[in-house]
């Protein structure tokens, strides 16, 4: 075991220089810099401009202020950002738990919604709730995160008045303990659902077809023959089994999930990741950018490491490929 | 492949949802066509009174917007943006997808392993984010997009074609190509790629569904072309305007919701028609 994490290791690490460099490279076509955006929102001269292009290593040449920067990112320093007037880390250390509580709860949700929904279906496989089933998965399928919060908005915050439309919490409130749980799960009941239909459809797709294909093994057959009653052969010996490709699939969404954070950080006004990636994009402000680029792909990085790990607890002949 | 492309026209018209699905491509694929013909004012066009709820005026059949631009105008025009920015990203990327994943599957070793994290860290970023960071930073204009759109979904090929190259560069056929001394390019082009066709097929429409609803995306966010309207623009500007006139959303929303849910019945249907094995199984 410890020599497939070794190499799984290595490959994480890897992978995160050759982030580390495109990102750096991308954000290098930009026309203008640092200096550029600090001077735009201030009088500068050329010469103070000059000196300050020299303090922060952009007299330098591309690939020298790429060590530079590298170097610096070993040390956690992410630079300084313009638009918020603070460095970058503190920027993202305050932004980044509202995206991580949006897409970890939507990784749960769809995860465990899908999975039902896909189970339910596969034991019904041809009737009448399996395609109903089917065809909501479809429609989900189909509809785009961003029109799905529309819809939500529209429906449960202009028509109905139930919901609260933006924002983390009420603006300005005094509540505490259990009063401000609520209220802040108010807030991200929509965006964390309009984050979970388009999952929950694959979820559901993959978990009908995986649980299709286990339902036909022996085992299976083996353990109904036995006598186990109906729930116990499907929740606990065919589950299992089919769970392996939803955990997969989980690595690859947290990925996405963390793009889709743009556009529903956007809509429903969330202070996270996303939106801040968007505004340092409007705003040129590329330290900003590059960090946020780097602490999300480390946070892909993080949790695929985690799920490979949990792939080989559950299926240990995963360790000899 | 031994299906003609003929008949596999005819077999996916005989497949449910892949009638359904062509049935809908086709009248999106018109209305892109027709566009000209039947709003020649073009999108941008201060055609009438400004939001007239559909139905109001028969003149204007979908309403207008706040500025008064006919919203039927901008869907047919809409549509010919979406649908030409989804296939031209789903080609690029294709393109770009086929060439990694068929030299890597095809030599292995260090080649393989470059290829792979090159692809892996692709996978990483968040893809929306990098869309969002390459047309913000290169600048919104249809090429742009379309770039942003297949490099960040080119690997999804890459690893599909890879993983047919694995396993069919052991046949035999693919041995006795090698024995009579076949040169290694003329082997992946014409030998085996054109038995890793099926799988494309199937996966580039899911390809063009995906870049429809990043280009609508980009646009609703007001990163898309400023020069063409597409069905994004439309949704990004009907929202200020959601509390009192929700069909300007409604309406592009319509329009991309089916346009996407088509190429995912034929992309099934084509799955269908194409491994009839694996229908056999399910």
């Amino acid at each position: 075991m410890p020599r497939y994490v070794l190499r799984r290791l290595s490959q994480a690490v890897l992978v995160m220089l050759l982030v580390v460099i495109g990102s750096f490279f991308l954000v290098k076509m930009a026309p203008g810099d640092l200096v550029d955006v600090l001077a735009g929102n201030s009088d500068m001269t050329a010469d103070q401009m000059a000196s300050l292009r020299v303090r922060y290593g952009l007299d330098q040449p591309v690939l020298v202020q790429l060590f530079i920067y590298m170097s610096r990112l070993v040390m956690l320093d992410f630079g300084y950002s313009p638009l918020n007037a603070a460095p970058v880390l503190d920027v993202i250390m305050g932004r980044w738990p509202v995206t991580a509580i949006l897409v970890v709860s939507s990784v749960v949700i769809s995860m465990t919604v899908g999975t039902v929904l896909g189970v339910i279906s596969a034991r019904n496989a041809g009737n009448p709730i399996d395609l109903s089933i089917s065809i909501l998965m479809l429609v989900l399928y189909a509809t785009p995160s961003f029109v799905i919060a529309i819809c939500f908005i529209l429906f449960f915050s202009v028509f109905l008045g139930a919901m609260p439309i933006a924002g983390f919490a009420t603006v300005g409130t005094q509540a505490t303990g259990f009063a401000y749980a609520w209220d802040v799960v108010k807030h991200l009941a929509m965006p964390v659902a309009a984050l979970c239909t388009f999952y929950v459809a694959i979820y559901g797709r993959i978990g009908r077809a995986s649980m299709l294909e286990v339902l036909k093994l022996d085992y299976v057959r083996t353990a109904r023959a036995k006598g186990l009653p109906e729930r116990r052969v499907i929740y606990v010996h065919a589950l299992r089994n089919a769970l392996l490709p939803l955990v997969t699939m989980a690595g690859l969404q947290v990925s996405a999930l963390v793009g889709g954070a743009v556009l529903i950080e956007t809509i429903f006004g969330l202070p996270g990741m996303g939106r801040t990636a968007f505004d340092a994009v409007f705003e040129r402000d590329t330290n900003l950018l590059l960090g946020v680029l780097f602490i999300s792909s480390l946070s892909v990085v993080v949790v695929n490491f985690v799920i490979d790990l949990l792939y080989m607890a559950l299926d240990p002949r995963v360790e000899l490929a | 492949m031994t299906v003609g492309s003929q008949s596999l026209i005819v077999r996916l018209l005989r497949h449910p949802s892949g009638l359904v699905g062509l049935l809908l491509i086709a009248l999106a694929v018109g209305m892109a066509l027709g566009a000209g013909f039947f709003f020649p004012a073009g999108p941008w066009t201060m055609a009438g009174p400004p939001r007239l709820w559909p139905g109001q005026n028969a003149a204007f059949l979908l309403g207008t917007d706040s500025l008064g631009r006919d919203l039927a105008a901008g869907l047919f025009h809409g549509s010919r943006v979406s649908l030409a920015v989804g296939a031209s990203a789903a080609v690029v990327s294709i393109l770009i997808g086929t060439v990694v994943g068929s030299l890597s599957g095809y030599y292995g070793g260090w080649l393989d392993d470059v290829l792979m994290r090159l692809t892996d860290a692709m996978q990483t970023i968040p893809s929306f984010l990098s869309a969002i960071a390459i047309v913000g930073i290169v600048g919104p204009s249809l090429p742009t997009i379309i770039f942003a759109i297949a490099i960040v979904s080119w690997p999804m090929i890459a690893r599909l074609v890879r993983a047919e190259f694995l396993r069919l560069r052991t046949y035999d056929f693919v041995q006795s190509c090698r024995i009579i001394g076949m040169s290694d390019m003329r082997i992946i082009f014409t030998q085996i790629l054109p038995n890793c066709l099926a799988p494309i097929i199937v996966a580039s429409s899911v390809l063009v569904a995906t870049a429809i609803i990043v280009e609508a995306s980009l646009s609703f966010l007001g990163l898309g072309d400023p020069n063409a309207m597409s069905w994004g623009t439309i949704l990004g500007n009907g929202r200020a305007a959601l509390r009192t006139a929700w069909y300007m959303t409604a309406i592009p929303a319509t329009a991309l919701v089916l346009t996407v849910l088509a190429l995912n019945l034929v992309g099934d249907a084509l799955n269908d028609v194409l491994n009839p094995r694996l229908k056999e199984r399910s």
